[in-house]
């Protein structure tokens, strides 16, 4: 079992969890990730570090409420303790001292990029950092990206906060710069990453971008993460999750997104439908 | 003294029509006196060519007239002393390419049904506990890291454990059993069955650490800073594919991902549990070995109307068992031998709606001795199905051979060892398993399992 050291409601309906994982904490670097299991029955869930703190022994992660799966843990508290903690997965991201490096965060995103950046900024980089949420009430963690970053820019859909629009804009924008943009890291949604890469291309600028596919096991062995990438089948745990976005396949990756979408309802609507927190419970010994 | 029959007693087993809607075991197991009947048939031969049939050597002459003699307890002792997993092997060891095939008993007519007596014997164990805790050797003080809990892991753990070591564990998954829990489908082999093993194992003093990815989490060489000894025995978890266009359509599976879904995340009682599986009304599995069989069974049970195996060779060369063959026949799985898929179809959303194949006919033998496919030209046809299921075999994980200095690996990606100790050419590391042989059977793995342990316990005294 692993603790909950700390909890925290980001935004509506975006959930931080600090877990004490000390073995985790010491090996995991930035763009890797972790696998998450509840409690007996439940699914695994691959989730992106967000923070590490080896001397604490911690490992933080950051997850939106969208499943059964993941509205379950966001019931768990501080002091409670889910059933597995799996990790670090993946391959890091690389991180070298390149001159100026865009990130770019779309919701959720900005958690996992926010330790990329860091290692970009300590690796000595130019960190310019995008970063937009739908409405001001769902952006966090724009303090501790400032902190990181030479240069900050906040967009809202909805224009309630920072500029009005999309972060593709503004991407364009820093592109157009005499600067030379040695790099693009994006990581949100997957609408988002693609037209970053679409935005980028023209500029012949490499962008890597993050990936959650569907996994399983998280260490290779299934395949049910694969991608296609420059024509070769990868598989987004072991291979990624980091990959050039301009190699990537997009209309398979959504298409692969949507494998249980249906499944996916009809477990949320029967645990909504009773009420069902047996299982959160069980993992609260 | 009656006279000798020729035949074997069958074992009863759940009828191929209730069975094939249902996860529950199919074999059913003897009854006392059945098991009594056939124990007598052995003949207690002076030659014993079962025992030498067994990879790991069991007394099985000792066992069965134990039996015979009514002592059940003294059975398991025997059977223990040398198989730390027997009601797992009873289950699902290919007994008729091994002890049974060997038996003195089969150059006249069915050799007496080995695998079915130790299955006896091992089920009466699991409801009698007749063994109290099993003696342990004073410590040695050696510390030895099994990687990996599947059958070569756990048995080479047993054996450590049993000669005085500690042993600790590391599994990537958040269940010990390797293969036995993620591969191999509840209705051939119950996971109560496979968990009871390991707490056997567990009981020896071995420590069995979950959720714990070696070569992600510490290295092979980190862990020999704190350990005697390393055995690898991680077996052979990557899936293979066919590398034809449309496989990553919606809908197909490599039977890795399928039977892990059905058997590891219990799929089969979604949304009981929360892990889904696309169920699948028309189900195609490319593929003819065992997982092939088991992937196609568990599509039946989860409620396909049609399951095919595709396979481009003859029935003769399909690498399955011949049982579990007769298993899915009976059940009702169409083979479609000598086929060949050419691609797979799918509609615009992207998910699969079908395969086109090729007809096939053998030609001359190729490297492997079996008579090599060869394709007919314009017998393109196309099978309909929603669901399709890669089951073409697996290779080991690269994560550990990748992550391991001097770590000496072949062309296909499997760990160099010794033959006979499991010894491989880097310093304190043992291999055995899937990971050395590539697939293979269960009880081959545990045979590695074995004599790395014995070949493990020399080094350590003999570095004393």
């Amino acid at each position: 079992m692993y603790r909950i050291v700390a909890k925290e409601t980001l935004v509506p309906s975006i959930q931080l969890m600090k877990i004490d994982a000390p073995a985790v904490s010491r090996k995991g670097k930035a763009g890797q990730f972790v696998i998450v299991r509840t409690h007996e029955r439940g699914e695994r869930i691959p989730l992106t570090i967000a923070d590490m703190d080896p001397e604490e022994g911690t490992v933080t992660i950051v997850f939106q409420e969208v499943g059964k799966s993941t509205r379950e843990l966001a019931m768990f508290k501080a002091g409670d303790s889910i059933m597995d903690f799996v990790g670090p997965l993946g391959i890091p991201t690389h991180v070298e001292k390149l001159g100026t490096v865009v990130c770019v965060a779309g919701g959720v995103g900005v958690a996992p990029i926010a330790p990329i950046a860091r290692a970009f900024k300590q690796a000595g980089n130019k960190v310019i950092t995008i970063m937009g949420a739908r409405s001001k009430n769902l952006l966090f963690w724009e303090e501790r990206l400032k902190a990181v970053s030479d240069e900050l820019i906040v967009t809202t859909d909805d224009g309630t906060y920072g500029r009005k629009g999309v972060v593709t804009v503004p991407l364009k924008e820093v592109l157009e710069r005499p600067e030379k943009i040695a790099e693009v890291i994006a990581i949100g949604p997957v609408v988002m990453m693609k037209f970053c890469c679409v935005t980028t291309r023209p500029f012949n600028v490499k962008t890597i971008v993050s990936l959650n596919s569907l996994m399983l096991d998280g260490t290779g062995m299934c395949g049910c993460c694969r991608v296609s990438a420059g024509g070769q089948t990868k598989f987004v745990c072991v291979d990624g999750p980091d990959f050039d976005g301009h190699t990537i396949d997009w209309d398979i990756f959504q298409a692969r997104q949507q494998i249980y979408l249906d499944e996916e309802k009809q477990a949320l609507q029967e645990w909504e439908r009773c009420g069902c927190v047996s299982g959160a419970q069980k993992g609260r010994a | 003294m009656a006279k000798l029959d020729l035949n074997r007693v069958e074992m009863p087993r759940q009828e191929p029509k209730v069975r094939a809607k249902n996860f529950k075991e199919v074999a059913l197991g003897y009854t006392e006196d059945m098991m009594k009947a056939e124990a007598s048939r052995c003949i207690q031969c002076a030659k014993r060519p079962c025992v030498a049939g067994c990879p790991v050597n069991v007394d099985i002459p000792e066992f069965i007239r134990a039996l015979r003699d009514g002592n059940v307890a003294e059975s398991v002792r025997i059977l223990k002393g040398k198989n730390a997993l027997p009601a797992i092997c009873g289950r699902v060891c290919p007994q008729e390419t091994q002890c049974e095939e060997a038996c003195t008993l089969g150059k006249k007519g069915a050799s007496v049904a080995i695998g079915r007596l130790e299955r006896y014997v091992a089920d009466w164990e699991l409801a009698h506990h007749s063994e109290g805790k099993p003696q342990i050797p004073p410590p040695t003080g050696k510390r030895i890291a099994v990687v990996g809990t599947g059958p070569a892991g756990l048995t080479c753990a047993a054996d450590l454990a049993k000669m005085g070591h500690k042993v600790t564990m590391f599994e990537a998954l958040h269940e010990p059993g390797g293969v036995l829990i993620y591969g191999i489908p509840e209705f051939r082999l119950p996971k109560a069955i496979v968990k009871a093993e390991v707490e056997y194992v567990k009981s020896l003093g071995v420590e069995v650490r979950l959720n714990s990815v070696i070569g992600k989490l510490d290295t092979v060489d980190e862990i020999l800073s704190s350990y005697d000894a390393v055995f690898l025995g991680t077996g052979a978890g990557l899936p293979m594919f066919l590398g034809i266009p449309g496989e990553n359509l919606n809908g197909v599976y490599s039977a890795n991902e399928f039977l892990t879904r059905v058997n590891l995340m219990k799929a089969y009682l979604f949304p009981e549990y929360d892990t889904p599986v696309k169920k699948g009304r028309r189900v195609a599995v490319v593929g003819a070995g065992n997982v092939a069989m088991d992937a196609a069974r568990c599509a039946l049970r989860l409620g396909a109307e049609q399951v095919y195996i595709v396979y481009r060779r003859s029935k003769v060369e399909a690498p399955a068992r011949h049982e579990e063959l007769e298993n899915a026949e009976e059940e009702g799985v169409i083979f479609k031998w000598l086929t060949n898929p050419k691609r797979f179809i799918g509609d615009a959303r992207g998910w699969v709606t079908g395969m086109e194949c090729l007809e096939m006919e053998l030609g001359e033998p190729d490297a492997s001795g079996r008579r090599r496919p060869i394709p007919k030209p314009g017998t393109e046809f196309t099978i309909e199905c929603d669901v399709a299921i890669v089951a073409l075999g697996t290779t080991p994980n690269p994560l550990i051979a990748q992550t391991t200095r001097g770590l000496a690996t072949t062309s296909h990606g499997t760990v160099v060892a010794d033959e006979q100790t499991g010894k491989t050419k880097k310093d304190r590391v043992w291999a055995g398993g899937d990971v050395v042989t590539g697939a293979a059977t269960v009880i081959s793995a545990m045979g590695a399992g074995k004599r790395a342990a014995a070949s493990i316990d020399r080094f350590l005294r003999g570095a004393q």
